[in-house]
């Protein structure tokens, strides 16, 4: 099955001259409109995954290399190619309230789509639409409609966003922090949604977040991001629960954990400050890696394979391992 | 038993709005000991924010604080407008939520730090400002250069810990923290976390770290109270909570955090938190309670006992024990 949406080669600067941002590093990613799995991108903040999610969103252009949508260059898409793009690469955003335009109802949110992409022949088949959708996420449709968007709380508003999710059957769901501004009490039952819409629709969702706890629970398969590079990748459980890479490790050991049996730092390594910048061609954690050796600050590590395989890091620590084409990291995530 | 340090009885801040009553704290009971750190969880719009700006007698008009609330047995709600603004941050002090704009960002670190100390009255010889400035900064682990320093120049996780220094510069016995972390990336979020914990120790003071992260509460504090809808439904050992709630809330809390070994299991609670405007009578986790009892819990409110010693629960089901 052909990748509904590509990232190729793209890197993405800030600013210019030596002391731009590279916000992301030479990425080569693809995702298949078949694969039904939840890939979860995380770091911290600079680690440049809200930048992935706005480059393929299209609200960024790359700085090197290009963005594809289902084969074609996003910047050189036609017009009718950009309404498909744009029904079928939907996204949740982080914030409940930003998303919302305070002077219109929050109908708007589903109608408007409904509107534009003529989904629904008629206003009664559209307000079915709305309320089935707004029924299958939780929410009573005559509690919700009509309303203005402060009349909501934020996890209402969330919802409100995976039902125009269901009603668009997108072939990909892109969410950014959809949980971190929502109560804990919420935060389950909005995860449940994201995974039954993942498997109700058989569509990929990438996961865009910095919580490892939510994302361990969530999603299948886990790209760890540091600096706009791949630090680490493979399968959530086994990255989660046994970590290679000293930044992953870093991460998380920093997980708070909610049991007061699995105290912090624990297996803790000491990690080192932020110390002098590196040059462009050493690994990126370098400078905080308890771990850094001569290789380290010479070149970038490759994908070394650890864990029979199935788990790759970028870490001179696992040299000698098979390596794994930057553009293959798509391989480690099978159906 | 040590002795308590902070009481709180029966604190009620009420806001009186067109719409009516916001009872946003209402009739909340608790003791804090010396050096101990209490954590005060609840989701958004339960009044842990409001608890600890009541504390800090920082609620403005139409809002009003009723009740005691005493601090090394000093009612705070009896000092004089003066009296209280010598208190804050000499016995009681707060670093507040979002520390990213707490600071002034026109003002160098330096002056901010000895901002509240100047205004407090205290002298310094010539000379003295710089040392005590580097020695509060140490004390949270930043260089004395960031004395010099603007706001910006910082990261999140240096001005949270600009806030701290400026929070314990007069030796308070009382911290308060409200969300202290909650921007902050994991790895950062751990090392100021640890930073404030080993200070409270040092120091020996008592805390009261307010969050909804349970998480967070489960790697740092001693004893937790769990806050909703203005009402506190259970206080207890941190270790004793989580390896047995008792309030049905605290068990659905408990039950819907992610923990490692239970992979794609999820347990919302189902329904919202009521409001808090006007809120009806009884319970006010009710209509939400999967052990609800038909009759009693809609209609009278569960007062908070002491069950076990130090553990104390609101709730009807256990109407029974003792």
């Amino acid at each position: 099955m052909a990748p509904i949406v590509e990232l190729r080669n793209v890197s993405k600067f800030f600013g210019s001259g030596p002391s731009r941002t590279v916000a992301l590093d030479d990425m080569t990613f693809s995702v298949d409109e078949d694969f039904a799995k939840i890939v979860t991108i995380a770091g911290e903040s600079g680690s440049g995954k809200t930048t992935i999610l706005m480059l393929l969103l299209g609200f960024y252009d790359p700085s090197l290399g290009s963005v594809m949508y289902r084969g074609k260059d996003l910047r050189k898409l036609d017009k009718d190619d950009t309404v498909d793009f744009r029904r079928n690469v939907q996204a949740v955003f982080q914030d409940p309230f930003a998303v919302y335009n305070p002077f219109y109802k929050v109908d708007n949110l589903l109608s408007i789509p409904i509107k534009n992409f003529k989904i629904a022949k008629g206003k009664e088949e559209s307000r079915h639409l709305m309320e089935t959708a707004l029924t299958r996420v939780g929410l009573r449709p005559e509690e919700t409609l009509g309303r203005f968007p402060h009349q909501l709380s934020g996890g209402q508003r969330q919802r409100i966003a995976v039902a125009r999710a269901l009603i668009l059957k997108p072939k990909i769901l892109l969410a950014d922090e959809p949980v971190s501004m929502v109560d804990a009490s919420l935060r389950a039952t909005l995860l449940k949604q994201i995974r039954d819409l993942n498997q109700e629709l058989q569509i990929p969702i990438l996961y865009i977040t910095h919580d490892l706890t939510t994302s361990y629970h969530v999603s299948d398969y886990i790209i760890v991001l540091y600096h706009g590079s791949v630090m680490e990748a493979g399968n959530v459980e086994e990255v989660i629960r046994s970590p290679k890479h000293p930044y992953t490790k870093l991460l998380v050991n920093s997980i708070p954990w909610p049991d007061p049996n699995m105290l912090w730092g624990a297996t803790a390594e000491e990690v080192k400050g932020k110390a002098a910048e590196l040059g462009t061609h050493a690994c990126k954690f370098a400078n905080r890696c308890p771990h850094a050796f001569e290789p380290c600050v010479k070149e970038q590590p490759d994908l070394f394979r650890t864990n029979k395989g199935t788990q790759v890091a970028a870490c001179f620590l696992f040299q000698g391992s098979e390596t794994l084409a930057k553009d293959k990291l798509g391989t480690l995530f099978t159906k | 038993m040590k002795q308590p340090l902070v009481e709180i009885k029966d604190l009620k801040t009420y806001f009186y709005v067109k719409a009516g009553t916001v009872k946003a704290v209402d009739g909340l009971t608790l003791t804090v000991e010396t050096g101990t750190k209490l954590g005060l969880v609840g989701e958004s719009g339960s009044g842990k924010t409001t608890m600890a700006l009541a504390i800090m007698r920082m609620i403005r008009p139409p809002g009003t604080i009723q009740g005691q609330i005493l601090v090394d047995g000093v009612d705070l709600l009896k000092l004089s407008e003066e009296e209280m603004r010598k208190a804050r941050l000499s016995k009681i002090a707060m670093i507040p939520q979002g520390a990213m704009n707490s600071l002034n960002p026109v003002a160098r670190i330096k002056d901010q730090v000895l901002d509240g100390m100047l205004d407090h009255g205290e002298k310094f010889a010539r000379g003295e400002e710089e040392k005590r400035v580097a020695y509060l900064l140490d004390m949270v682990g930043l260089q004395a250069k960031v004395a010099k320093m603007f706001p910006h120049e910082l990261s999140g996780g240096m001005k949270q810990r600009v806030t701290a220094a400026i929070a314990l510069s007069m030796h308070p016995k009382v911290l308060i923290a409200d969300e202290p972390t909650s921007a902050l990336d994991v790895v950062i979020q751990r090392e100021v976390m640890e930073m404030i914990t080993r200070l409270v120790n040092d120091l020996n003071l008592s805390m009261i770290l307010i969050g909804h992260d349970m998480g967070l509460m489960a790697q740092t504090v001693d004893r937790l109270a769990v806050m909703y809808a203005g009402h506190i439904m259970e206080i207890g050992d941190v270790r004793d909570m989580f390896a047995d709630p008792l309030h049905p809330y605290t068990k659905a809390l408990i039950n819907s955090l992610p923990v490692l070994g239970n992979r794609g299991v999820f347990h919302g609670i189902p329904g919202v938190p009521p409001s808090v405007i006007n809120p009806p009578p009884g319970c006010p986790f009710a209509s939400r309670c999967p052990d609800v009892i038909a009759g009693i819990c809609e209609s009278q409110t569960a007062p908070l006992r002491e069950l076990r010693p130090g553990r104390w629960v609101a709730c009807h089901l256990y109407d029974g024990e003792k």
